[in-house]
């Protein structure tokens, strides 16, 4: 089920500040993440943002829904090829990922949660090469990545209850700092 | 499967376009199944169609070379682009991987 609200983008003090948002909500399995990623980088699309932008939205978005889907829901493998010891389908748990995606005046604003277990220590799994799945090869560099990608990154968890991850990014800073000096 | 190649030594890993943990489980197995039958010592993942790559590629990187280090192997990155050298930049991955053009 997805459901996507748009706004009629609309002028700002002059300059060509758009004002958007979205919503979906997918069910917590690994095929997914693909669709998150790529839906948020044609959501930025319109704000023309460079290509390392859209790189750098696309893999903060994917660590932020890959936790929420083998953490939050302990879908470790979803549906799909999963190589030779892992059939193509295992049981999964039921569970859904929501996203939430904002554009004010140049800044995204991303909104990735999930009712699921929670998280006991955020300051704990923010420490970079600390992961509670090491048998899953999981790196631990998730939170890191999304530090290090985006410009704010803000965890609320209770545990049983669900992760709420917020990151925030400044688009297109060169034509800002044009403008500022073009001032 | 064609994306995976011994010659000599060294095992060629094609890598697919997308990287995520989605297709991570699946490299990995085939990965390691190419270690332990062949006498493979070295691993080379070849980056040449990959437009993205997020925390589950460093878990595969970092996967196989605690498989292959203890014997003395290496790992390689070729034909890496700037976005993906710099996600193994970050990650610190740049010290035990050697990254060729």
């Amino acid at each position: 089920m997805i459901e996507v609200k748009t706004q009629m983008p609309y002028v700002l003090q002059g300059g060509n500040y758009m004002k958007n948002e979205m919503c979906m909500e997918f069910d917590a399995i690994s095929t997914n993440e693909s669709l998150a990623r790529v839906a948020v980088a044609s959501f930025i699309a319109p704000l023309n943002p460079t290509l390392e932008e859209i790189s750098d939205v696309k893999t903060a978005v994917s660590e932020a829904v890959t936790n929420a889907i083998i953490h939050g829901y302990e879908n470790t493998y979803g549906y799909g090829c999963h190589g030779i010891s892992k059939p193509a389908y295992v049981e999964v748990n039921e569970g859904k990922v929501t996203l939430r995606c904002k554009i004010e005046r140049g800044i995204l604003c991303v909104e990735v949660e999930d009712k699921g277990a929670g998280i006991e220590n955020v300051g704990k799994a923010m420490e970079p090469l600390f992961t509670t799945k090491p048998q899953l090869e999981r790196s631990g560099m998730g939170f890191a990545f999304m530090e290090a990608f985006m410009d704010d990154l803000e965890v609320e968890s209770v545990v049983g209850v669900g992760t709420k991850v917020m990151m925030k990014k400044k688009l297109r800073c060169g034509t800002w700092l044009e403008h500022e000096g073009e001032e | 499967m064609e994306d995976f190649k011994v010659i000599d030594n060294y095992l060629m890993v094609k890598m697919p376009e997308e990287i995520d943990h989605h297709k991570a489980a699946y490299i990995s197995e085939y990965a390691d199944k190419y270690i332990l039958k062949d006498t493979v010592e070295n691993v080379v993942f070849d980056f040449e169609d990959t437009r993205f790559m997020d925390s589950s590629g460093i878990g595969i990187i970092v996967g196989r070379y605690r498989k292959i280090s203890c014997f003395g192997g290496k790992v390689f990155a070729i034909h890496a682009d700037r976005q993906i050298k710099r996600i193994l930049h970050i990650s610190g991955l740049h010290k035990i991987l050697e990254i060729m053009e």
